[in-house]
């Protein structure tokens, strides 16, 4: 039940929401991953980034896709908990590691099971259109499973079309730009200065330096 | 099947699709002519005019209200991409949300075919409806750029092309031969039409730059060409498919091929103002869908009012 109700989200509001509402410019689109396990690791302005990614995978592979997010944020009542489990069908993990549990524990369970993991490396949605620092995470992961890419996503104009502090969508066409694949390193800040490095390489694309004020 | 096309439109859509036919024809023939040559741009460009030609025959085909939505849907892609493209303010998300909302109210007043709030809604009523909008939300720093930009681009993108759908609300009657369909698809072949003669005659003629700050491809040689060649198909056209008559059906033609080209290059000042080649990637080989409708936004109103005076 849960997983129809998971499809009819993406089939009927989510991919409508990202082609038609929106309008995504993609390039480099052949550089996803087509099958799991994988990790596609996005900068991130807004709620709508999750919607958009996954809008980017064929359906057959959405049984794979897991989003990960803030399991205090996303499951703080009970409705948006039910919503955000079964429906966006996010892996929820927790922030703040309380005695000792390991945070990144579910994901790599999922990793193992074949999963697509979907990540925002700055952990929280920040300054729209900014793009903020990546948390050390992602390089754990990516260093404890080194046999799984780490596919880099640019996002641009989510945060304009449906910023932090604002319900209402405002439509503009977005720009999604795939970077290439990398790999887990044992040396994390090597990792990290690589993917953030893909990050701004994809970032620099753009056609011209736009005044969003 | 065809209700909503009169004999005259259904087989002057026909034979858009034969010119089709010959276009992807004469690439495939120079894919084989000249296999050390590239003609991908050229075949994406091609292969976009067959997908924009079925979607719209398909609109226009099928049914008068179906046809109206597509015309709105148009304006919607066309008005996003001005608003994508253009610095704008954070503060005026709902400005924006107020101007695409103006989409379907503008192109109902087109299904009902009332005339007077068609024409007044935009330039009037939105005019005033959205600087009331900026004023209570109170950000004054680049308010006169705001304003000015926001209902620049919804007179452009929606009141100018909504004038091409208006033609579907005109009284048949008085166009028995081509029905209001005939009428858009005289205006919306004769615009694209226009576009590639001045392309094609700029290409193997042009030397004498017209434009050169804003549009440094274009010559002198293409622009008459085009414009020539404009004139003389509409001259052919028009007794089949509009209610014009004599000195009237070149002279649309005339219009129209003038209007194109400011159209067109109204949008490559706006790309040049901005530092941008292409006004977006919806349309492969084309660019955006303002690089496609910048002529008719120059052309649906012109030819509108041209045959509204004249006819009805």
């Amino acid at each position: 039940m849960a997983r129809f109700l998971r499809l009819l989200f993406y089939a009927l509001v989510a991919r409508p929401i990202a082609w038609v509402v929106l309008g995504l410019n993609v390039r480099h689109r052949q550089r996803l991953p087509t099958t799991g396990p994988a990790i596609v690791a996005a900068n991130h302005n807004s709620h709508l980034d999750t919607l958009v990614l996954i809008s980017l995978f064929p359906l057959r592979l959405l049984p794979r896709l897991r989003p990960v997010a803030a399991a205090d944020y996303f499951t703080r009542n009970p409705v948006l908990a039910w919503f955000s489990l079964n429906v966006i069908g996010i892996l929820p993990i927790r922030r703040e590691a309380r005695g000792g549990a390991d945070p990144l524990k579910p994901c790599e369970a999922a990793l193992e099971r074949g999963d697509i993991l979907v990540l925002f490396p700055e952990g929280s949605r920040g300054e729209p259109e900014v793009l903020g620092r990546f948390k050390r995470g992602i390089a754990v992961l990516a260093a404890r499973r080194p046999d799984v890419p780490v596919t880099p996503v640019f996002l641009h104009g989510l945060g304009k079309a449906l910023p932090k502090d604002d319900p209402i969508l405002v439509p503009f066409f977005c720009d999604v730009f795939v970077g290439e694949a990398l790999r887990g390193n044992n040396d994390q800040a090597v990792f990290m200065a690589e993917l953030e490095g893909r990050m701004a390489r994809l970032a620099d694309e753009l056609p011209s330096p736009r005044e969003d004020s | 099947m065809f209700s909503a096309l009169t004999p005259n439109a259904a087989l002057f859509l026909a034979g858009i699709f034969a010119i089709l036919v010959i276009a992807s024809g004469v690439v495939f023939a120079l894919g084989r002519a000249h296999p050390d040559r590239d003609y991908t741009e050229l075949a994406a460009r091609v292969n976009s005019w067959w997908v924009m030609a079925g979607v719209f025959a398909a609109a226009m085909a099928l049914d008068r209200v179906l046809s109206i939505v597509f015309l709105a849907f148009v304006s919607f892609l066309a008005m996003k991409e001005y608003f994508s493209l253009i610095p704008t303010r954070r503060a005026d998300r709902r400005v924006l949300f107020w101007a695409y909302l103006a989409i379907p109210v503008q192109f109902y007043w087109v299904a009902i075919g009332w005339y007077g709030m068609f024409i007044i809604f935009i330039p009037v009523y939105l005019f005033l409806l959205l600087p009331l909008r900026m004023v209570t939300i109170g950000e004054t720093t680049g308010f006169l750029r705001a304003a000015g930009s926001l209902h620049w681009g919804l007179m452009l993108t929606v009141f100018n092309l909504s004038h091409m759908a208006f033609l579907l609300a005109l009284p048949q009657a008085a166009n028995p031969a081509g029905g209001g369909a005939g009428l858009v698809l005289f205006l919306m072949f004769l615009t694209q039409f226009n576009d590639v003669a001045q392309y094609v005659w700029g290409k193997t003629l042009g030397r004498h730059k017209i434009i050169p700050k804003v549009s440094p491809k274009k010559t002198w040689e293409g622009f008459i060409g085009g414009v020539a060649t404009t004139t003389l198909t509409a001259w052919l056209l028009a007794p089949h498919l509009t209610p014009l008559t004599g000195w009237e059906d070149p002279a649309a033609g005339l219009l129209i091929g003038l209007a194109g080209f400011v159209g067109d290059v109204n949008i490559s000042a706006l790309k040049r103002d901005l530092g941008l080649k292409d006004s977006g990637s919806l349309i492969p080989g084309h660019g955006g869908v303002l690089d496609r409708v910048d002529s008719l936004t120059f052309t649906a109103p012109l030819f509108f009012h041209y045959l509204y005076y004249l006819h009805y």
